[in-house]
């Protein structure tokens, strides 16, 4: 049966997942797309946490909904600058974006 | 432990399976549009994991926000940049990151898989909604200031959006 620490163990591969590609993809957008697995796999050890833990505490889930609300905020500032830099640039390799260590 | 029953572990694995094959995708997958579309399978796994955890309320969160507007968003972005034909190429950090990836996987999993959490004998079954609202706006131990600075947060993002992405 499914316990805390199954849900904690998803939690932690899905962000070592994301961190493995947030640290090795070049292109921008995908970068973009593993950061948010990130945020999610920490949504979820969040929502586990008081469900084991703490029964009808509702901290955690609040916590949850305040993430999703900063990473909806986070994805449009950050692709708009994406975009931006396309239009520039022509390119979104974050290793051809090193303007600021020249 | 708690007794979820049959159905909830045979659920908890398959999404379980889903979500991590589905993150896998978008690491592993050449294709960008295609690593964009694992990322909504894997949004819509997560969003199932949530129903197992009796966290409905958030469940649906995370269908309209994650696999609804960000999926979109990121669509969006994925079809206006002409380096999506390259494809989704490795950077020269990926030995490095893999193996920090790793290192922080496995020292994870031993803390988590060494500690006796204590689980609590009684699941609460409850529908989250109602309890969320009351916690979210309790007088005392509530959360309505940053409710609020929330919700400046997302005028101050879309009104950012706008002026960078503006011409000129």
């Amino acid at each position: 049966m499914p316990g805390l620490s199954h849900y904690l163990a998803l939690s932690a591969i899905l962000f070592s997942i994301g961190l493995f590609g947030a640290l090795s993809k070049r292109n921008a957008v995908v970068v973009l797309m593993c950061v948010e697995l990130m945020l999610n796999a920490v949504n979820i050890a969040l929502v586990a946490f008081p469900r084991y833990l703490r029964p009808g505490l509702y901290t955690g889930q609040i916590f949850a909904i305040f993430v999703v609300t900063v990473a909806a905020a986070e994805v449009a500032v950050a692709l708009a600058i994406i975009i931006a830099i396309y239009r520039r640039r022509e390119t979104i390799d974050v290793e051809q974006i090193d303007l600021m260590k020249r | 432990m708690p007794d979820i029953g049959l159905g909830g572990a045979v659920g908890f694995w398959a999404l379980a399976t889903l979500s991590v094959g589905a993150a896998l995708g978008v690491v592993l997958l050449s294709n960008v549009f295609r690593a964009a579309l694992a990322l909504v399978l894997c949004f819509v796994g997560i969003a199932g994991l949530y129903v197992t955890l009796n966290a409905d309320f958030l469940a649906a969160v995370q269908i309209l926000i994650y696999a609804g507007a960000i999926a979109v968003l990121l669509i969006f972005a994925v079809m206006l940049t002409r380096d999506t034909q390259r494809g989704s190429l490795w950077n020269r950090y990926r030995v490095a990151a893999l193996l920090i990836a790793g290192l922080f996987l496995g020292t994870v999993l031993a803390i988590v898989l060494g500690t006796d959490w204590g689980t609590a004998r009684l699941l609460s079954d409850a529908p989250t909604t109602g309890g969320i609202a009351n916690a979210l706006f309790d007088k005392d131990a509530g959360f309505v200031l940053p409710f609020e600075v929330a919700s400046v947060l997302l005028l101050a993002a879309v009104l950012g959006a706008i002026a960078l992405l503006r011409e000129g």
